[in-house]
């Protein structure tokens, strides 16, 4: 019962999923709309609740505007609002050095009565204590294998002891008996502690190369960037999509850093980092780190003159911007084939799966080893979204035995996932 | 059965012993283990392994704890809209080479141009490609092409050669201004050309073509009224004569020809149709291997048999042999029974021989079926008299300035080394080619224009259908347009984007259409009509001219290699180089072609010297006055008194190490030989040449017995047309006969066995009880289990009657997998590198040239679902995956070559060498001074970055294009939906000008593949050796030949059930 229970309570999980990603693409819905989820996606990248960002803070935003209808008009075509000579609409536009903001046609007035609830019942965050859960984990492992070294030591000593014991009684019964005794054989020339010693030394020996060589893996790598960006501000406090910087991850094998301009589509605006005092940052040496420079250091790669608030260009009209160059973390060999999209998309994978708790993260480690055996096992592991994706129509075979009731689920090690070509080719 | 009926060269019909040693070794030369030899043969070799054991183990150590370098992740400063980085972006453009046109989408990655495909909507070529077309994205990234504009061969800025130009054109005053280039048929072009002539009044502009068609023009305008050359539609013809026209090959646009040719030729057992091709040549062309019927003549004797096949038609007889004679009255009596379904082409440049074969057409109502003016093909606009004109006023030294567009006369022309000495004192000569080749070094003044993939602009090749052409990536160096670099000079700043743009917005009217244009690359996909056309020709006098051609002892073809093609200017493709000759296997290198007969007398016969072993014969060959000496290649088929050499060869060393490797030159120029006819127009063929033997040898690169399988098995199932008709099935009832009695062994001791599989099998397989046999022969055949594949099964169908062996499958291959060249001296050993190998087959007997028959079968990897690599690899790098595809790991292949050694079909490829610096020591890289340019690091950027680029000690081979298929699954799974049907290309299949090859997914019954398996061409299906049950994944269609007499399977009928032997 259990079990059934855990298994609805996971299918549940798919289905919110499922719901959130239909949001994310604006199509029709059938369940309500999840505004925070609609905020983030469409919004969170210029928008705050209660900080002003490229716009204007949104908490309230019900009791400033004219009247509900205007917002509606408003999001899906603000440019339109502006033309048709609305006032409030004219003043905001001046307000911010006009700014113009995205246009949203595709958002049901329900999806925006969603996003406009969930911004004015936002209350801001309680700030959680910074946990480090590789350390904790650490000293967990650490205690028990104390009382494991502490157990052996006395066993064996026990084994010595009661061998020792052994040895002096079966030899007085020897003497009773007037049998010979065996030849005491010195401790290092025994046959036995030869052999299990030569064991441990090779298994050791083994344990200690495999471990040293490593293979190139690179788990916890944490090298210092050319810009000491912070994915907990920009992810985990002011709720930036992921999918907002890192657009790749859907259409392609590559994630993909993104280039100076998407960070200037919120930059033009946010020229300080004004959250030092909730969220200071800290770099790796325990040094703080001034934020608005970091911000500066942005202005001069992306070629931005904070001052006149224009791009510097050449005679050609060309922005003269450079591109960042960011250490790469998360390195895979040559011979590996990944693809994002795959993932992300038809796999539904959750970003922090592989990175780990990222908008928790203000420089980004490596948070797996992404070893083969890593994938492998996933793959072993991981469910496909068998029934709702009808390109796995084709394994009626599957289908049939869910339908008798033989099979629960399909792995991806069960539709090729552990083949070589997957990945290697 | 104790002869060969199918051979690939003499050696293996006569077996020598040496051939036999060689065809039974697991490798074709020694190990080189040249330096280990010491260490074999070494007194103390103990002592020396553990050396060399301790070295290794540190040298491992070394590597493998090496510090991870810190790696850079570079994101765009500011990221094109429309690119992302992995994913691939396809553009519609125009592969051009001289007056050549053809449109292709041009597939680029992050930018940069990796892969060339046919444009699938053109209604010309219907998406056909060839070798040179799939080969072209290497031309871009070629290192020898000229970096910057030189003046005197230093470097200069444009704004000098501007100044030097325009300066020296005003000084010209009245002197004559000649602009020399190949065909133009760009309307862009030809208006900056006139814009520069309106500037320049006494500039004129003079158009030839290396290979020439002049004189067909000028046939065609005293025939028709029009010089140019028609549309051809193959495919609307049920008889097709070519009289030496290699017309699959070379001739005009062979992928049009080669589309149309084969699509007349789709035959099964529902529609039995099929056109009747027959040929009449000197030497062995690739269009005559694929013939019906095929007959060797003279060169000298075409116009002779052009005037006997008209007078047969009339009834008249011809008085040549008597061969000719009667395939005259045959080939006369077919074209009357098929008036207006039936076409004449011939390849002579001669116009009274043309004038004939016009006037043939014309009797069998050609004109406006199959041959049409309406529509003209303007690759060829080539004009030899205006020409001879130049050449004449250059060598009066009236030429005061002359400007060279994409063409190299110097080499190209009989007379060039004159041209190349009058140049020097010409005021002004400039050269818009891409290197310094022959006539660049000679000129004053060197303006690079761009490469194709670099420029914007359009063609013509067909008239109405116009093509356009977009840059798919930034100038790779300071090159520029020619077009913008003529009007600069006309007073004209405009940049060449504008020029074309502004033209093309006002004639196809706005913006709108113009993006449209340029988005699809074509203005109509209507389909081309067909209109008639008064013959006007004057036949009596072309006949005249023609009996008084006198043929001499030996005659001397000039042709164009398949592979180079375009008169040779592509000699510094290495990967063109490297592909072996459709029809003699050699690559690399240019040589005498000459029939088995000749050689024998001449003292140069089969011997196990001559045809196992790599030296050749040299000879030295005599003719026009120019005297070369070439090592002497025999192929079967060639007339006994005919000879042929390709052009492109003898190169300068200005035009790249692939051309001129080492300081050596590679073979001879041979366009001196070319001359001049009666009319004034080039003539490729020599008729009085004079041979002679010398004493010296040279080794030529010959794949031909490279990887050839120990078979006295049945390989390929040919039939002829009439035995095809009456018995469709005969094929697949002696496989039946063969595999049917494991149907029974269900109930014996392996019935267990197979009931346990089969039931898996069952839901996905053909379930008629036609084919039980098949499935009892899958499942009761072996131990091994068998695979099952749930979802995809990937199968490929080789369809042998429509392949022509044209090679471009090769080379698509090659561009798509990254596949190595490997310089000649290794194609020597036989460790050439390509995926797919054409096996090219001949049929007959040697000594009689008119029995040859040739067959062409390209062997990749079968994918066999009961693999014997597999089985003996020790770590498992070769394994089977659920979707029927044989997997090689590379990064597991520990290099033991188990595998290459126990398949059956020899298609396994080991890396004996660091082609690629792929391996992780450094300088280990193998070099040769022909192929080092693959190195390069802007030649390198033509590699596709979704395919591992090899190391030194593992094995590759054809996957599929797993690469493809991995990108076409995750389309359908990212959209929720099943795969369609054709939405995996494979490389191969896509490049096929004649769709030989179909692939896709076998499990779904609505694919391609699965009809034709089981439903279409049912009963032309086989597997290559299926009866020592590997239960290949790729299946062939027997060869279908529309004849009487198969020379391959004469003793058919003697042994009833047995298959043709190969």
């Amino acid at each position: 019962m259990l079990s059934y229970l855990q298994h609805m309570v996971k299918d549940l999980k798919g289905y919110a999923l499922i719901v959130v990603f239909i949001l994310l693409n604006s199509f029709q819905t059938f369940a309500a709309p999840d505004g925070k989820a609609l905020f983030q996606a469409n919004c969170a990248s210029c928008h705050n609740p209660l900080k002003d960002a490229t716009g204007p803070a949104l908490k309230g935003v019900t009791g400033r505007v004219p009247n509900k209808e205007w917002i509606y008009k408003w999001i899906k075509n603000s440019a339109a609002v502006i033309a048709s000579g609305d006032k409030y609409a004219n003043d905001l536009y001046n307000k911010w050095n006009k700014t113009a903001m995205t246009a949203f046609p595709s958002l049901s007035n329900e999806e925006i009565d969603a996003i406009v609830k969930y911004v004015d019942d936002y209350q801001a965050p309680v700030t959680a204590t910074a946990q480090t859960p590789a350390a904790g984990e650490s000293k967990d492992s650490g205690d028990n294998t104390l009382l494991y070294a502490i157990l052996s030591i006395v066993l064996l000593i026990a084994i010595f002891v009661l061998t020792q014991v052994n040895k002096v009684l079966s030899r007085s019964t020897n003497v009773k008996a007037g049998l010979p005794s065996p030849k005491d054989v010195p401790f290092l020339r025994n046959k036995v502690v030869l052999a299990i010693l030569a064991i441990i030394a090779v298994v050791g020996i083994g344990i200690w190369m495999t471990n040293g060589a490593d293979l190139g893996r690179q788990k916890n790598y944490m090298p210092e960037q050319p810009i000491f960006y912070s994915h907990k501000v920009h992810a985990g406090i002011n709720q930036i999509n992921c999918l907002y910087c890192h657009s790749g991850a859907e259409k392609g094998k590559h994630a993909m850093i993104p280039s100076t301009n998407v960070c200037m589509n919120c930059h033009k605006q946010i020229n300080e980092y004004t959250g030092a005092e909730t969220h200071p940052l800290v770099n790796l040496e325990g040094k703080k780190v001034d934020g608005t420079a970091e911000i500066k250091k942005l202005y001069d790669y992306a070629g931005w003159d904070p001052v006149k608030k224009d791009y510097k260009r050449n005679a050609a009209g060309e922005i003269q911007a450079k591109p960042i160059e960011w250490v790469k973390i998360h390195n895979l060999p040559d011979h590996v084939y990944f693809n994002h999209s795959l993932h992300v998309v038809s796999g539904k994978v959750a970003c922090q799966r592989c990175h780990g708790g990222i908008q928790e993260m203000d420089e980004v480690y490596q948070f797996t080893d992404l070893s083969m055996g890593w994938c492998i096992n996933c793959h072993r592991e991981t469910k496909v979204q068998f029934v709702d994706n009808n390109y796995y129509s084709i394994f009626q075979k599957y289908h049939d035995e869910i339908k008798e009731g033989k099979r629960e689920d399909v792995k991806v090690s069960d539709i090729g996932g552990l083949e070589c070509q997957k990945c290697h080719y | 059965m104790s002869k060969k009926q199918y051979w690939k060269g003499l050696e293996e019909l006569n077996p020598t012993t040496e051939f036999k040693q060689k065809a039974s070794n697991e490798f074709a030369e020694e190990l080189p283990m040249g330096d280990f030899e010491s260490l074999a043969t070494a007194p103390a070799s103990r002592r020396d392994f553990l050396k060399y054991l301790g070295f290794s183990t540190a040298a491992a150590t070394l590597v493998a704890s090496c510090e991870m370098p810190v790696r850079k992740a570079i994101p765009y400063a500011i990221k094109p809209e429309n690119v992302t980085p992995g994913v691939p972006l396809m553009y519609a453009s125009t592969f051009m080479d001289a007056g050549e046109a053809v449109p292709v989408l041009v597939k680029t990655r992050e930018g940069r141009p990796i892969k060339i495909e046919g444009n699938p909507d053109s209604p010309i070529t219907k998406g056909g490609t060839t070798a040179r077309i799939q080969g072209s994205v290497l031309n871009l990234y070629d290192a020898t092409r000229l970096k910057f504009p030189q003046i005197d061969k230093k470097e200069a800025t444009w704004e000098a050669v501007d100044k030097l130009v325009t300066t020296a054109l005003a000084g010209l005053g009245g002197s004559s201004l000649y602009l020399v280039s190949s065909t133009v048929n760009s309307e862009t072009t030809l208006n900056a050309i006139s814009q520069f002539q309106a500037k320049y009044p006494t500039a004129k502009h003079v158009m030839y073509d290396a290979v020439s068609y002049s004189g067909m023009l000028d046939a065609n305008l005293s025939s028709f009224g029009k010089r140019a050359i028609p549309t051809y539609r193959f495919d609307n013809a049920k008889t097709i004569v070519s009289i030496g026209a290699d017309f699959l090959g070379t001739w005009l646009t062979p992928e049009v020809n080669a589309k149309q040719y084969a699509y007349g030729r789709k035959i099964s057992a529902k529609n039995l149709n099929m056109s009747k091709h027959y040929q009449l040549e000197g030497m062995m062309s690739l269009t005559g291997s694929s013939a019906d019927e095929r007959y060797t003549c003279k060169p000298s004797q075409y116009g002779a048999i052009a005037v006997g096949i008209l007078n047969a038609l009339n009834g008249g007889s011809a008085s040549l042999t008597p061969t000719l004679n009667e395939a005259i009255k045959k080939i006369a009596a077919d074209l009357n029974a098929h008036k207006g379904n039936a076409l004449v082409v011939c390849g002579s440049n001669d116009a009274s021989v043309q004038t004939i074969v016009n006037a043939i057409n014309n009797a069998i109502g050609a004109i406006g079926t199959t041959v049409s003016f309406a529509t003209t093909n303007n690759s060829k606009k080539g004009n030899d008299t205006e020409m001879n004109a130049f050449v004449d006023a250059l060598k009066g030294g009236q030429v005061g300035g002359v400007l060279f567009f994409d063409c190299n006369p110097v080499y190209e022309l009989a007379n060039g080394k004159m041209i190349g000495e009058k140049l020097a004192s010409v005021k002004l000569s400039v050269s818009f080619n891409d290197r310094m080749d022959e006539t660049t070094q000679l000129c004053k003044v060197a303006a690079p224009s761009n490469h194709w993939l670099e420029s914007w602009g359009d063609a013509e090749a067909f008239s109405g259908y116009t093509t356009f052409i977009q840059p798919t990536i930034n100038p790779l160096f300071k090159t520029r347009a020619f077009e913008e670099s003529l009007m600069h000079w006309a007073g004209n700043t405009v940049s060449h984007y504008d020029f074309v743009k502004n033209y093309w917005m006002s004639k196809l009217g706005g913006q709108v259409a113009f993006d449209t244009a340029i988005q699809t690359g074509l203005v109509t996909t209507n389909e081309v009509t067909m209109a008639s056309a008064a013959f006007i020709g004057n036949v009596a006098d072309a006949t005249s001219k023609i009996a008084a051609i006198k043929g001499g002892k030996y005659e001397l073809v000039i042709y164009e290699k398949v592979g180079i093609g375009r008169g040779g200017a592509w000699s510094n493709n290495p990967w063109l180089q490297e592909m072996p000759d459709p029809i003699t296997k050699c690559t690399w290198d240019n040589y005498v072609i000459m029939s088995p007969n000749k050689a024998k007398e001449l003292g140069a016969e089969h011997t196990d010297l001559n045809e196992v072993e790599r030296p050749k014969h040299v000879f030295s060959i005599k003719a026009n006055g120019v005297e070369v000496k070439l090592p002497v290649l025999v192929v079967p088929g060639m007339h006994d008194e005919v000879v042929a050499i390709a052009v492109g060869y003898g190169r300068d060393k200005g035009v790249g190490k692939a051309a001129y490797a080492k300081d050596v030159k590679m073979g001879e120029n041979v366009y001196p030989m070319v001359s001049k006819d009666a009319n004034g127009n080039a003539s490729f063929y020599a008729y009085n040449v004079e041979i002679a033997t010398t004493k010296e040898m040279y080794p030529l690169a010959i794949t031909q017995t490279h990887h050839t399988y120990q078979a006295d098995r049945p390989i390929i199932h040919e039939f002829t047309f009439d035995e095809f008709k009456k018995n469709p099935a005969e094929l697949y009832d002696e496989r039946k006969h063969e595999f049917e009695h494991f149907t029974h062994s269900f109930d014996a001791p392996h019935g267990e066995h197979g009931a346990a599989h089969g039931a898996a099998a069952v839901a996905h397989e053909p379930s008629k009880a036609d084919d039980d046999w098949q499935k009892a022969y899958r499942e009761n055949g072996t131990l091994y289990p068998n695979h099952e594949a749930l979802g995809m099964k990937w199968g490929m169908s080789i369809d042998l009657s429509s392949c022509i062996g044209c090679g471009a499958c090769t080379i698509a291959c090659q561009a798509e997998n990254n596949v190595s060249v490997v310089g000649k001296d290794q194609v020597m050993k036989a460790h050439d590198m390509h995926w797919i190998r054409i096996d090219r087959y001949f049929a007959g007997d040697p000594s009689k040239p008119d029995s040859i028959q040739t067959l062409f079968q390209p062997m990749i990897c079968q994918h066999c679902d009961n693999a014997p690599c597999e089985n003996v690899c020790p770590v498992n790098a070769s394994n089977h995956s659920s979707e029927g595809i044989n997997q090689m790991a590379y990064n597991r292949c520990i290099g033991t070559r188990y595998c290459a050694n126990n398949c059956p079909y020899k298609v396994r490829r080991f890396n004996w060498r660091d082609w690629n610096e792929a391996d992780c020591f450094e300088d280990n890289v193998f070099e040769d001074g022909r192929r080092d340019d693959m190195n390069d690091n802007i030649t390198r950027m033509v590699l596709n970055p979704d395919v591992t680029v090899r190391s030194r000690g593992v094995m590759e081979k054809c996957s599929f294009c797993v690469q493809r298929l991995v990108g076409a699954k995750a389309t359908a799974k990212k959209e929720g939906r099943t795969m369609r049907d054709g939405e995996a290309k494979v490389a191969c299949q896509q490049s096929c000008p004649t769709d030989a090859i179909v692939f896709g997914n076998v499990n779904d019954r609505e694919s391609n593949i699965f009809k034709i398996r089981y439903e279409e061409q049912k009963e032309r299906v086989f597997h290559v050796l299926e009866e020592i049950h590997t239960l290949p994944n790729v299946n062939y269609l027997s060869k279908i030949r529309n004849t009487n007499v198969l020379s391959g399977a004469h003793h058919k009928e003697e042994e009833k059930h047995e298959s043709v032997k190969a």
